[in-house]
């Protein structure tokens, strides 16, 4: 059941047109991996999904219905859509459980004391039980990025999407963020990743879509992709990042 | 020819000058002034009603004017000789060499001023009076100390009217100060404060000029406090003219001069009660 | 000279590098340069000023001891009067600036006026002298015919700095929202954060924490602004000094004033200082 739909988005900033009418859909459960090079459009196209940028045109359907229609409240569509950074981007004046309670009890009007169960749950599945009244600048890089998860977990959203979440990291601590999203895929979220794990997208991705200058140019099921590219340049960008 | 007679006409003035200064030269005060044979005054900037009239002291016109004129000639100046300067209050009394030979901005004579500075022997004894507005008086303000008491004062922060608030009227409520008259005059109109004490004549000008419903309540006369107001000029520490000044000042006294020159322009100061 | 040279790295103590031995041979130098240079202008100041033919009256117009000793006592009590002013002004103040600052960042063009607003109203109480200001606040309004107690220049002169301090430290919490980088407003917004909320919680308690060392300069300068007031009646210590000075024809009541707010503003400049340095060494 398709959960995602995007038709013909495009978004440009002033000149520069950085999605040109970009079709894909998204089923429930799915993971999909949308790879290519720097400036090709993954990182807009993610955030065009859960309207952090306005799109300029084309439809988004969520369950069927168009969230990318102009004048509509943001809000409710970003509460179901989850959304991970590069940079983490914790609010660093608050400690991780606060990073990870505020948006709840301020959008879903709940206590601390009602929440605390389940956010330490989620604190305690990823590993981090110790760390919940820890600063963020107390934290790794690795647990920083975990903490920037799980407070998009508690928002208890239909579909994650992780924008490079591993690019600003370690390589050493790469792992531990990978194994949450592995898990996450266990337990059959809905997921858009942009990322240049390659290893990674082949072994989990049901979908991996290449991007090229703000189009995808070829999409299939990581094993046909990675190995057996139809597009030139598919193979050009493989071949060096592989 | 022309020349020679123009020539002439200037060593004719140069002649009279001469003499005029020489005139100077067999007085008390040869040698003593900033600029030899020129008596230089100082007053304050602006000068007010009826101290100077018109902020114009070289007319003569207006109180401490016509002093300054009547000291400069007894002293022995013309009244060409005589030039005038502006200071304040603090540049007065700062440390360091003058720029006048006296100052006068009735300033009151205290023995605290006297080590910073000269006075010559007073010119004027001054009444500190109650200025007022025509509300405070209806709601029942009168000349008597009991009444004062409880009513808010103002006064301008660097007059001998300070002290006298805290001595003779002690209010209940602590007065409220200002840099000038002017500032006192805007706080009575704002009704910030009921009344303000100020030297009589002061206050006089006030209550008729600045104020559209200013009342002059009373005033406490110079015999009544322990040291009376009296206006002194202003000299430098140890000024030598001090005591050509002080027995132009004496003769003055002496001879009625000085209470003439009260009469023509201080006469409004007589018939204001006083405060019992 | 040589012959040091040749003998210092022979004397090196046990556990010492070269490198040690030579950095601790430099600091001694600066440090005997440096204490020389203050000792002779301290010397010059001490022995070379008193040698200026004035300096007999200024010292019994600017710092008689009898006077100081006499007026302090009441200058400190004075003083107790900049206290309280400050302490009832510092609060609104950071309220009113916080309020024009938000009003300056509102985005939706519904509140265009209220931006408006804010810019216009930080523009003129910046650009007009505290003391104008005061002038005009604390004799303006009340001569509008308030009645008492209304008509305070205690309330009115608050009023006045509260105004002009505010779109100061408005335009301090600006820069301080402006600061805060847009990947945190995105945070907010990915979670499903208003807007107020994001300003409420993420935005603004990082902005105010980033100004302290800016506001902490501008309180400074208020602490010392308060004296203005006396323009219009209250007799603080600045007024209280005017007053002495004119009973006594002397200045050293000032002399003792400065004194007095040095003795609060230098601890505190320090202080800012401090948070500053501190701040910058947190960021590089």
């Amino acid at each position: 059941m398709t959960k995602l739909e995007l038709q013909g988005v495009t978004k440009r900033f002033g000149e520069n047109v950085v999605c040109r009418g970009i079709d894909l859909k998204i089923n429930e459960g799915e993971m999909v991996c949308l790879i290519g090079a720097s400036g090709s459009g993954k990182s807009t196209l993610l955030r065009c999904m859960n309207l952090l940028e306005p799109v300029d045109d084309g439809v988004i359907l969520l369950d069927g219905v168009d969230i990318a229609e102009p004048g509509l409240d943001p809000q409710p569509v970003r509460q179901r859509i989850g959304i991970v950074f590069q940079s983490f981007n914790l609010f660093p004046h608050m400690t991780a459980v606060e990073n990870v309670m505020l948006a709840p009890r301020r959008v879903h009007n709940r206590t601390r004391d009602d929440l605390l169960p389940e956010v330490t749950e989620l604190f305690t599945r990823f590993g981090l039980a110790d760390r919940m009244d820890h600063y963020p600048d107390q934290l790794s890089g690795g647990q920083q990025q975990r903490v920037a998860i799980v407070r998009a977990l508690a928002m208890k959203p239909e579909i994650m999407l992780f924008d490079e979440i591993t690019s600003a990291l370690d390589p050493e601590l790469v792992g531990e963020v990978l194994d949450v999203l592995r898990r996450l895929r266990e337990a059959g979220m809905t997921m858009v990743l942009a990322t240049h794990e390659m290893g990674f997208a082949r072994e989990l991705a049901d979908k991996v879509c290449f991007l090229d200058k703000g189009v995808i140019l070829e999409e299939g099921p990581p094993a046909q992709l990675f190995s057996d590219p139809k597009q030139e340049r598919t193979c050009a960008f493989l071949a060096r990042v592989l | 020819m022309k020349r020679t007679l123009t020539r002439t006409a200037t060593s004719a003035v140069a002649l009279v000058l001469t003499a005029g200064l020489a005139l100077a030269g067999g007085h008390c005060a040869a040698g003593k002034t900033l600029n030899d044979g020129i008596l230089t005054i100082a007053t304050g900037n602006p000068a007010y009603y009826p101290w100077v009239m018109d902020d114009a002291p070289e007319s003569k016109a207006g109180f401490e004017a016509a002093v300054a004129y009547a000291v400069a000639n007894r002293m022995g100046f013309e009244d060409a000789n005589v030039t005038w300067v502006r200071s304040s209050f603090d540049q007065a009394i700062q440390p360091g060499a003058k720029d006048f030979d006296f100052n006068l901005q009735q300033f009151s004579i205290t023995e605290e001023r006297e080590e910073i500075v000269d006075f010559s022997l007073p010119y004027y004894s001054a009444a500190m009076a109650v200025i007022t507005r025509q509300p405070v008086v209806e709601n029942g303000a009168e000349a008597t100390l009991a009444s004062l008491k409880g009513l808010l004062w103002g006064a301008h922060a660097s007059t001998t009217a300070v002290p006298m608030l805290a001595e003779v009227v002690q209010p209940d409520a602590e007065p409220l100060l200002y840099g000038d008259n002017a500032d006192v005059v805007e706080a009575m109109k704002a009704n910030q404060i009921d009344a303000a004490l100020m030297d009589l004549p002061t206050a006089l000008f006030t209550a008729a000029v600045l104020m559209d419903d200013g009342v002059v309540l009373g005033q406490f006369p110079p015999e009544r406090s322990e040291n009376p107001d009296q206006f002194g000029l202003l000299m430098e520490e140890g000024n030598p003219l001090k005591e050509c000044v002080d027995a132009a000042i004496a003769e003055l006294t002496e001879d009625g001069t000085l209470a003439a020159i009260e009469a023509e322009w201080l006469a409004e100061a007589t018939g204001v009660p006083v405060i019992e | 000279m040589t012959q040091t040279d040749l003998e210092g790295p022979a004397a090196t103590p046990p556990g010492l590098t070269r490198r040690q031995v030579y950095e601790a041979r430099i600091r001694r130098r600066s440090m005997r340069v440096a204490a020389t240079s203050t000792g002779a202008v301290l010397l010059a100041l001490f022995i070379l000023i008193p040698l200026a033919p004035g300096w007999e009256g200024v010292k019994k117009s600017f710092f008689n001891a009898d006077v100081f000793a006499r007026t302090f006592p009441g200058l400190l009590e004075a003083f107790l009067l900049d206290v309280a002013i400050f302490a009832w002004s510092a609060p609104l103040i950071f309220l009113l600036g916080l309020l024009i600052a938000l009003c300056r960042d509102a985005q939706s063009p519904a509140l265009y006026p209220l931006r408006l607003f804010g810019i216009l109203y930080t523009d003129i109480f910046r650009g007009v002298p505290v003391i104008l200001v005061i002038y005009l606040i604390g004799f303006g309004i009340p001569g509008l015919g308030l009645p008492r107690p209304w008509n305070s220049p205690y309330i009115w002169g608050t009023v006045a700095l509260v105004l002009t301090y505010a779109a100061y430290v408005a335009e301090v919490l600006r820069s301080g929202i402006e600061s805060i980088h847009q990947s945190q407003r995105a945070a907010a917004a990915s979670l499903g954060l208003s807007h107020s909320d994001t300003m409420r919680f993420v935005v603004l308690p990082q902005a105010i924490r980033r100004v302290v060392p800016a506001n902490m300069n501008l309180f400074i300068a208020l602490q010392k602004d308060v004296a203005l007031l006396s323009f219009i009646g209250p007799v603080e210590i600045f007024r209280q000094a005017g007053v002495y000075k004119s009973l006594l024809a002397n200045f050293t009541p000032y002399v003792g004033a400065a004194l007095i707010f040095l003795a609060v503003t230098i601890p505190a400049t320090r202080y800012a200082d401090y948070l500053m340095n501190k701040q910058a060494r947190a960021r590089s």
